[in-house]
């Protein structure tokens, strides 16, 4: 029991953690506090899967959204901004509209997911998912698995490509 | 009792915010972030579902494709950015207005 009530208070840590440190990332007028509010959003989401019992995805997260998606921002920022630029600022517009809008999907959302009766099939049980992943990957998942090494590729080279200097 | 409701909620609280992000700000990097908290909170919907509703895993490998095609995403349109700032200067999405008649 005191152990299920502690476990409680860890997710709610970490719920508060993920929803407020999104909240920073989309009202912070400095753009670099918006990045690095986005790191708190990302480990709170591997937290999150953690509590899920999904180990690999939450591994998966720390490595590829805060290792690789939130440095490539920093790149972003830091590319499109000149040095001496210091307070980087975000100019927002449409406030009012989006507010209502945005509480309007949000409260439809919640209003949906708390009156559907959802259909509680077999809880999965906690254990290491890695090996079950890997055998799904290399089994049923196998063509998904090869196209999005292929997506991978095809990025990889696009992004290079756009941004390469043309020398005419 | 932590339920799937509880991680629902908070998946709809991050898609609103980043919706907010996407609708109110100027700079495309910072769009390009309540993009990445959208993506974040479908990832968090599928992997509920995939403990309390399925029973199996196939949740979680959805998940996977989606942080894989979010890797892709982040990649070209930062890219696009870019470019987009070595040829007009700025990357204040309003300015990028080449088309408009």
């Amino acid at each position: 029991m005191d152990n299920n009530l502690l476990a409680q208070i860890v997710f709610y840590f970490f719920a508060a953690l993920t929803v407020g440190s999104a909240a920073v990332v989309v009202f912070a007028k400095s753009l670099i506090r918006s990045v690095f509010a986005l790191l708190f959003t990302f480990f709170g989401v591997a937290a999150l899967y953690a509590f899920l019992g999904a180990d690999f995805l939450a591994a998966t997260q720390m490595v590829i959204y805060v290792g690789g998606i939130l440095v490539l921002l920093l790149f972003g920022v830091m590319l499109t901004h000149k040095l001496y630029d210091l307070n980087l600022k975000s100019e927002r517009y449409q406030v009012l509209p989006a507010i209502v809008v945005v509480l309007g999907i949000f409260f439809l959302l919640a209003g949906y997911v708390l009156r559907t009766r959802w259909h509680a099939g077999g809880q999965s049980p906690d254990a290491p998912t890695t090996a079950a992943i890997g055998e799904l990957f290399m089994k049923d998942y196998i063509l998904p698995f090869e196209v999005a090494s292929i997506l991978l590729l095809i990025a990889l080279i696009g992004a290079a490509m756009i941004v390469r200097r043309r020398s005419e | 009792m932590i339920g799937l409701s509880h991680y629902l909620i908070i998946s709809a609280a991050l898609f609103s915010l980043g919706i907010m992000g996407v609708l109110t700000r100027k700079n495309a990097v910072n769009v390009l972030m309540g993009v990445e908290l959208i993506l974040n909170s479908a990832n968090i919907n599928l992997v509920a579902f995939s403990k309390y509703s399925s029973g199996n895993i196939s949740g979680q490998i959805f998940a996977i494709f989606i942080i894989v095609v979010a890797a892709a995403e982040a990649a070209v349109a930062l890219a696009i950015v870019l470019s987009m700032y070595r040829i007009i200067k700025t990357v204040n999405l309003d300015r990028a207005d080449t088309l408009k008649g």
